[in-house]
């Protein structure tokens, strides 16, 4: 399907990384948002609240974040497409219903433009120590999908993605942009509508008196109704069977939380997205993401200049990880080397997958600006050394 | 080559409308790379107001201002906090009625202008005082060629302000020889 | 054996006569869980005459529940229904209702899920007259976490969080809604099943915020832990300290622990509801340009 003109406002604007996303999600056919103001995300609100009444869209400012997430999953199940957007203490306080989504498989998207934590720490200032908490935030066992932009221009199209990945894995997915990305101006190219490929919602076909909401195929995603249609469904957050009917037993929660974990697993290579740079001949690969991304490629120049042979892998999309390629090239690079807005979250997993077969180093930044690419250079340094 | 500028001035002196033109002329008028971010929070609270943008023919790959080749300065507070950052060899362009320089460091390139008196004594509009500013950083670094600034002003003002503004623009670029 | 002697082929064929309400309910999830005499299945049995009485198209109305006892009631009743987080049906029924505005959506909840951790949600979606249909079943106790002090509980009354008795004083839920701006406000208890029913009918096709207290007994917990007697002695008490008074001023309606219980409809009144208001608004500011405006005319035209 195609994405409807009326939402795309097709030319070349110069757009920040938050009203950047607000346009991608109305490219994307959002037309259901709420939300709770918080610096640094506002831009995306405001644009929103301003764009939606010509677009046929409700925008609605709601009194907290855990009323926003669950609006826009109440909305979801409505037939909306639907995003909340939002930054440091409200991603905390929308964890519970995160899990709410993930548990009703109701696509929908929430943008956290990363600020520096804990508490209220930096609310205008740069970080990205929301990495952990957008994969384990919510109790229990899921898995998440997350984009992480280093641009404007990728805000607009990964929150497409987010939507698309939405529809298709029937799950909340996260836009994890960073304050940097968020704030900054940038030329944004937005095509054509008739360009943009749009996931219809997965609706059921089935006869009334057959449908079950729960019950899966090969990609172990379930068809959704959604209310109104005549199914007279029930979806709940406690652990259900087929029939979405609660089922609080052993049995029934090995037949439900492994598949809803599988349902992206077994789909990782159809949603992990990295940009690989001189990977084949380097000794040391820097592994970054968002705005750091965009400072290591500086230090990566510096480092060539030297002589050193770094590669890069560049994580567009961040949830899942991608294992596989990370645990590869540790077999013949001598060390990784992670520049992260914080001290060291995606450092643990490259370190997980690279499983002793390399050094993993980290460079980090404790939040409020990006890294002095000096700073990441010295690590890169010290990784050319390793024996 | 990378240029970094700093547009800094007070609240509703149009300081962040300015670094959008100038980012935007660059950006989309000229096919460069520019960045413009602002400050944002305390620092932006109070009078202070500040823009930078930067102006590459590559990537952007650094975000911020390191060492700025460019302080347009509308304030003296604004002037005061940033003229630090300007390199040796930078360029001051600053309004005389509202800032003082004092002392200089030998190297930097000054330029003065009286942008809001012209902008109320020639249109009648203080408004456009930051669109005179633009018209003279504009002739005076050639940082973005003046065709583009002026298809960015007309892009980024209010509709039916357009001819004052890009009149505003001309008597600025017009005020360097 | 059959209980107490009676012959096989009389259970036999009670059993097998369909009750009135089960088409409303998903019998193949019974038994419940609700204890004997507890209030809340009252409630859903008047929701469902209410239904009955209006012949409303079900396919239309949806229900949203949070986490309780009564929270189970989204569980029990054959309509697109969901149970969702303690405290949050209200603004999971807010995106509900705002995404498609064809249905009657009816958050069905109990008196700390709405009051306690969804405090907010109420009073910000009463102050909007979010057009919601919802009924509290007021025990005055969280029943679902064995009896411990809900923001309803009266003064003294002993819970398992206020063994010496209760010293907060309590929330009167109809002078609150009524003072946020619901539309429709009442206030009935288990036993006014009639009255209930009626209140509920006339929700269910009012615009607006409307808002049903139930006062029901939990004689499992708040009834043993104030020796107030069985299911039937509580139904006795009501019917003997109900004082019915329509259009009561809300603030004089609070409840007292023995005391009488005011009920009645308080509030009923014509506030035009948070979309109603968005369209009027936003029509008249952006004229043509705005989306709902030119897509709500055409439906009119046709
Ligand atoms: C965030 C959260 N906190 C606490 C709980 C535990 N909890 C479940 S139901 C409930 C209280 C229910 O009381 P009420 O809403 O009065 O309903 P009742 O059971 O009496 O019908 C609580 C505290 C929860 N499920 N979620
Ligand atoms: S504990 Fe109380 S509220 Fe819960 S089902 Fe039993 S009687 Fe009803």
């Amino acid at each position: 399907m195609k994405a409807d003109p009326i939402g795309v406002r097709t030319g070349t604007l110069y757009l920040d990384g938050d009203r950047a996303t607000a346009e991608g999600a109305i490219a994307a056919g959002c037309r259901f948002f709420a939300g709770y103001p918080i610096t640094p995300s506002t831009e995306c609100a405001e644009l929103i609240s301003e764009r939606f009444p010509e677009v046929g869209g409700i925008f609605i400012q709601m009194e907290d974040e855990i009323a926003s997430i669950t609006a826009i999953i109440g909305a979801a199940w409505g037939g909306a497409r639907t995003m909340t957007v939002t930054s440091g203490p409200g991603i905390s306080l929308m964890m519970e219903n995160i899990g709410l989504a993930i548990m009703l498989e109701t696509p929908c998207v929430v943008a956290n433009v990363q600020r520096g934590g804990p508490s209220t720490g930096l609310p205008t200032m740069v970080g990205q120590a929301d990495v952990m908490q957008a994969r384990w935030g919510s109790h229990g066992d899921y898995e998440i999908i997350a984009y992480s932009p280093q641009s404007p221009q990728e805000a607009f199209d990964f929150t497409i993605k987010a939507f698309n990945m939405a529809e298709r894995y029937r799950t909340p997915v996260i836009v994890l942009l960073d304050e940097c990305v968020g704030h900054m101006v940038e030329k944004v190219v937005i095509p054509p509508a008739d360009t943009i490929e749009i996931e219809p919602r997965r609706l059921t076909d089935a006869a009334k008196d057959e449908y079950l909401p729960f019950a899966y195929g090969d990609d172990l995603v379930p068809d959704m109704a959604i209310a109104g249609m005549g199914y007279r469904f029930h979806v709940t957050g406690l652990t259900h069977d087929e029939r979405g009917y609660p089922e609080m037993s052993v049995r029934c929660q090995e037949w439900l939380v492994p598949r809803l974990v599988a349902k992206i697993r077994q789909n990782a290579d159809d949603i992990i997205e990295f940009d690989e740079e001189n990977t084949d001949d380097a000794d040391v690969v820097v592994v970054s993401y968002g705005i750091s991304a965009r400072v290591s490629r500086m230090a990566i120049d510096l480092a060539r200049e030297k002589g050193i042979k770094v590669g890069f892998l560049r994580l567009r999309a961040i949830w899942p990880f991608p294992e596989k390629r990370v645990a590869e090239l540790a077999k013949k690079i001598k060390s990784y080397v992670v520049v992260e807005i914080n001290l060291g979250q995606i450092y643990y997993e490259v370190q997980r997958c690279a499983a002793g077969r390399c050094e993993t180093l980290l460079s980090p930044h404790a939040g409020g600006g990006v890294h002095d690419p000096e700073d990441i250079f010295k690590v890169i340094e010290k990784g050319a050394k390793v024996k | 080559m990378r240029r970094e500028i700093r547009i800094t001035g007070f609240g509703g002196q149009g300081v962040i409308l300015s670094g959008v033109i100038v980012g935007k002329a660059a950006s989309i008028y000229d096919n460069k790379n520019a960045t413009m971010s602002q400050a944002y929070g305390p620092e932006a609270r109070g009078s202070a107001c500040s823009t930078q943008i930067l102006v590459d023919d590559k990537e952007i790959l650094y975000p911020y201002i390191r060492k700025s080749d460019v302080l347009v300065a509308m304030s003296q507070e604004g002037f005061s906090k940033f003229v630090g950052e300007l390199k040796a060899d930078g360029v001051l362009i600053y309004d005389e009625d509202m800032v003082n320089p004092g002392e200089v460091k030998k190297g930097i390139k000054v330029y003065p202008i009286k942008a809001q008196r012209m902008a109320e004594t020639d249109l009648g509009r203080k408004i456009v005082t930051n669109i005179v500013m633009l018209g003279f950083f504009t002739a005076v670094t050639q940082a973005v060629p003046k065709e583009a600034m002026v298809e960015a002003i007309k892009t980024s003002v209010p509709k039916g302000t357009i001819d004052l503004n890009l009149k505003a623009f001309d008597l600025g670029y017009d005020a360097f020889e | 054996m059959s209980p107490k002697g009676v012959p096989e082929a009389v259970i036999a064929a009670v059993s097998s006569e369909e009750h009135p309400i089960a088409p409303f309910l998903r019998m193949d999830r019974m038994p419940h869980i609700w204890c004997s005499t507890c209030g809340i299945g009252t409630a859903v049995k008047a929701l469902v005459a209410a239904f009955e009485k209006l012949e409303t198209d079900l396919d239309k109305v949806s229900i949203v529940s949070g986490i309780g006892c009564t929270g189970r009631v989204a569980g029990y009743v054959r309509l697109d229904s969901f149970h969702t987080t303690h405290g949050r049906p209200i603004p999971f029924a807010t995106g509900l209702k705002l995404a498609n505005s064809e249905l009657t959506v009816i958050v069905f909840s109990g008196d700390g899920d709405l009051s306690a951790i969804g405090g907010n949600h109420f009073i910000h979606a009463a102050r909007r007259n979010m057009d919601l249909k919802v009924i509290c079943v007021n025990n005055f106790i969280y029943g679902m976490t064995g009896g411990q002090a809900a923001p309803t509980t009266p003064l003294t009354a002993v819970t398992s969080t206020t063994p010496y008795g209760n010293a907060e004083p309590p929330f009167n839920l109809c002078h609150l809604a009524a003072a946020c701006g619901a539309n429709y406000v009442a206030r009935w208890t288990a036993l006014h099943v009639r009255r209930l029913t009626k209140a509920f009918a006339e929700i269910l096709v009012k615009p607006g915020f409307c808002f049903v207290e139930v006062i029901t007994p939990c004689s499992t917990l708040y009834a043993r832990k104030n020796r107030l007697g069985t299911g039937l002695d509580i139904m006795k008490y009501y019917h003997d300290n109900t004082v019915i008074e329509h259009g009561a001023e809300p603030a004089d309606t609070d409840i007292v622990f023995g005391g009488p219980i005011i009920c009645g409809k308080f509030v009923d009144r014509d506030r035009p509801t948070w979309l109603e208001y968005q369209d009027q608004h936003l029509g008249e500011v952006l004229g043509d340009k705005y989306y709902r405006g030119k897509v709500l005319q055409g439906a009119g035209e046709r």
